[in-house]
C-alpha cells in the first residue's frame, strides 16, 4: 500500500502528540498542578520554564504535555464511542429499511436539532464532572453524522452488483453488512470518524481546558484521516509500472 | 420419466399495495427444469424473466410479491420455505450468475478470498483449505495463473475474467441448478463464445441444470434443449430449441425470429426485410387474456 504525503504528516504529528501524552510523566520539568507557585505567575518563557508561566505560576510545557493525555483519550475513545453507535445505527437501518430505518432516522433528526455542545453539557450536568462522564457525553452527541453518513452509503451499496451477489451466494444479513458493506464504506467513515476526533478534541476544550496540544492533535489527525482515505482507495494500490 | 428439478406451478407475482396485488407481472407462469437441462428463457425488456428468477432465488425486493402458484425444487416448495433454510440454498444447490461481471465482485478482496468464502459458508471447510479450493475452482474456469490470479483484487481484471471468476463462485459448491442472469451481455462476441462454451462444460461434466434467462436467441440456440418464449408476463411458448426455431407456433415468437437477420437468407427480390415488432411495451395493465398481444402491430407482412 502507498501512503501519501498527507498521511505521513498526519500520522507523524499524530505519534508525536502521543509521545507526548505517554511521555509527559517522565519528561514534564514540573507537576501541572502541584507546582502551582503565585511567585512564578505569568512569566516569560526563559531557562527553567520553556513556554512561560500561567497566572497561578504553572509552566505551560508541562501543561501541555499532560493536556495531549486528555486531548488524546478524549477525540479517540469518544470517537470510537460515537463511529460504533453510528456505524451501528446507520448500516443496519440503511439495509434493513422499514420501520427501523424511520425510527433511527427520527431519532438523528432529533440529534442534529440539539447543538451537541448544549447537549454535552446537559448530560454532563446529570453525570457530574470528571474525564469518564465528558467521554460519555462528547461519544453520545456526535454519532448522528456518522450514521447519516453510514445509512447513505449503505444504501448506495445494497444496490451495487456485489451486495446483490453475496445475497444470491447465500450470504446472510449481518455477513453481508460486516465483508460486502462495512469495508466498502470505510473511506468515508475513517474521515469522518478523524474529523470527529478532532472537533472531540475541540468540545473538550470548550468544555474543560485549552491546551496547545489540541492544536497539533486536530491537524495530526485531519491529515491522517486524508492520508488513509487516498490509500484506502483500492484503484490507488497498483499504480507502479 | 424422472422428477423434475425444478417445477414451477402457475407462478403470479406483481406489485403489492398493501394486501392486494396491483400491477401484476407475472400472470400464472408455469414450466419445469430436469436435472441437468439447460432451460432458456427468451422475451424481450420487461416479459418477466429476471422477476421469474429473482422469485425463484426468494430475493424479490419490496414493494414485489408472490401472489400465487407454486416454486417445487426436488419437491419442495420454495414460497413457503423458512428465510434460514432458503438461504442454506442459495449458494449452495441454486446459483445465480448476473450480467454485469464489472461490478459484481467486492472490489476490496481479492477474487481468491471470494471463492474460497463460499466453501467456507456452506461447507464449513477451514481458511487454509478453502483457498486451495478456491485456486482449483479458478483452475477449474480455466483463468490462466490461477494461485497469482487468487491473489488478486477485481479491478484489474477483465470482464471475461471476472465472469469466470463469477461462475467459479456460483459453481464451488456444485449446485443442482445455476440461472445464469444474462451473463453474456456485457462481454465482447470472442469472450462470449468462450464464457457459453464453459457454462456448457461445467454444468454438464457436473449435472447442473441450468435456467438460461436471455434476449438473444443465437446464445439461448447454443447453449439450451427447451426454450420457454416470455412476453407480457405470461410463458407464451414452450418447445424443444430446434423444434422452436424449426416450427414458431405463436405469433410473438414469430415476429421475435423473424426480426433475427439471417446469413445468406434472401427472398425474391434480392434482400429480405427484417419483422420489425412495435418496440413499445405493453401496458400489461390492458393486455387481456384473449387478445394479449392486440395492442402490437407486427409489420413486415408475414403475419
Amino acid at each position: 500500500m502507498r501512503l501519501g504525503f498527507n498521511f505521513w504528516l498526519g500520522a507523524t504529528l499524530t505519534a508525536l502528540v502521543i509521545l507526548a501524552g505517554v511521555l509527559a510523566h517522565w519528561i514534564a520539568p514540573f507537576d501541572p498542578v502541584l507546582d502551582a507557585d503565585l511567585m512564578n505567575s505569568e512569566l516569560p518563557p526563559d531557562a527553567t520554564f520553556w513556554f512561560g508561566t500561567d497566572a497561578q505560576g504553572r509552566d505551560v510545557y508541562t501543561r501541555i504535555l499532560y493536556g495531549a493525555q486528555i486531548s488524546l483519550t478524549v477525540g479517540i475513545v469518544s470517537q470510537v464511542i460515537n463511529s460504533l453507535i453510528g456505524i451501528t445505527l446507520g448500516m443496519t437501518a440503511g439495509y434493513w429499511g422499514g420501520w427501523w430505518d424511520d425510527l433511527v432516522n427520527g431519532l438523528t433528526n432529533v440529534m442534529l436539532a440539539i447543538p451537541s455542545l448544549i447537549f454535552a453539557l446537559a448530560v454532563m450536568a446529570v453525570l457530574g464532572p470528571g474525564l469518564p462522564s465528558l467521554l460519555i457525553a462528547l461519544g453520545l452527541t456526535n454519532w448522528s453524522w456518522t450514521c447519516r453518513i453510514a445509512r447513505s452509503s449503505t444504501l448506495s451499496l445494497k444496490s451495487q452488483g456485489y451486495v446483490q451477489a453475496a445475497q444470491t451466494l447465500g450470504y446472510g444479513d449481518l455477513r453481508i453488512m460486516f465483508t460486502q458493506i462495512l469495508p466498502n464504506m470505510m473511506g468515508p467513515i475513517l474521515v469522518m470518524a478523524t474529523l470527529g476526533m478532532g472537533s472531540a478534541v475541540l468540545s473538550e476544550a470548550a468544555l474543560v481546558f485549552p491546551g496547545l496540544a489540541i492544536f497539533l492533535s486536530v491537524l495530526g489527525f485531519n491529515l491522517l484521516g486524508a492520508g488513509l482515505r487516498d490509500s484506502l482507495d483500492p484503484h490507488m494500490r497498483t499504480r507502479k509500472p | 420419466m424422472t422428477a423434475p428439478l425444478l417445477d414451477i406451478r402457475d407462478l403470479r407475482l406483481g406489485v403489492a399495495a398493501g394486501r392486494t396485488v396491483t400491477h401484476p407481472l407475472l400472470k400464472g407462469v408455469s414450466f419445469q427444469i430436469m436435472p441437468g437441462e439447460a432451460y432458456g428463457l427468451v422475451g424481450e425488456s420487461g416479459s418477466g424473466k429476471s422477476v421469474t428468477s429473482l422469485a425463484v432465488m426468494g430475493l424479490l425486493k419490496k414493494p414485489l410479491a408472490v401472489s400465487g402458484g407454486e416454486i417445487l425444487f426436488k419437491g419442495q416448495n420454495l414460497l413457503s420455505l423458512p428465510k434460514r433454510e432458503m438461504r442454506r440454498l442459495r449458494g449452495n444447490r441454486i446459483t445465480m450468475i448476473f450480467q454485469e461481471p464489472m461490478t459484481a465482485l467486492n472490489p476490496l478482496s481479492t477474487v481468491g478470498r471470494q471463492i474460497a468464502e463460499m466453501f467456507v459458508l456452506h461447507q464449513g471447510k477451514s481458511w487454509d483449505e478453502a483457498h486451495k479450493l478456491a485456486v482449483e475452482a479458478l483452475a477449474n474456469v480455466r483463468v490462466p495463473n490461477p494461485e497469482r490470479r487468487a491473489k488478486n483484487l477485481p479491478h484489474p481484471m477483465s470482464g471475461g475474467l471476472r465472469q469466470r471468476v463469477m461462475i467459479a463462485m456460483a459453481l464451488a459448491c456444485n449446485p443442482d441448478l445455476l440461472i445464469a442472469d444474462e451473463p453474456t451481455t456485457a462481454l465482447d462476441v470472442t469472450v462470449q463464445a468462450e464464457v457459453l462454451r464453459l457454462i456448457k462444460e461445467l454444468c454438464a461434466a457436473r449435472g447442473t441444470a441450468v435456467l438460461f434467462i436471455s434476449h438473444d436467441l443465437g446464445v439461448i440456440a447454443s447453449i439450451c434443449q427447451r426454450v420457454g418464449v416470455m412476453y407480457g408476463g405470461c410463458l407464451v411458448e414452450e418447445n424443444e430449441t430446434r423444434a422452436l426455431f424449426d416450427n414458431p407456433r405463436h405469433d410473438y415468437t414469430r415476429g421475435l425470429l423473424g426480426a433475427l437477420p439471417r446469413l445468406g437468407s434472401r427472398s425474391e427480390h434480392g434482400r429480405q426485410r427484417l419483422v420489425d415488432i412495435d418496440s413499445i411495451i405493453a401496458d400489461r395493465s390492458k393486455l387481456t387474456e384473449t387478445r394479449f398481444i392486440a395492442p402490437r402491430v407486427v409489420e413486415g407482412g408475414q403475419l
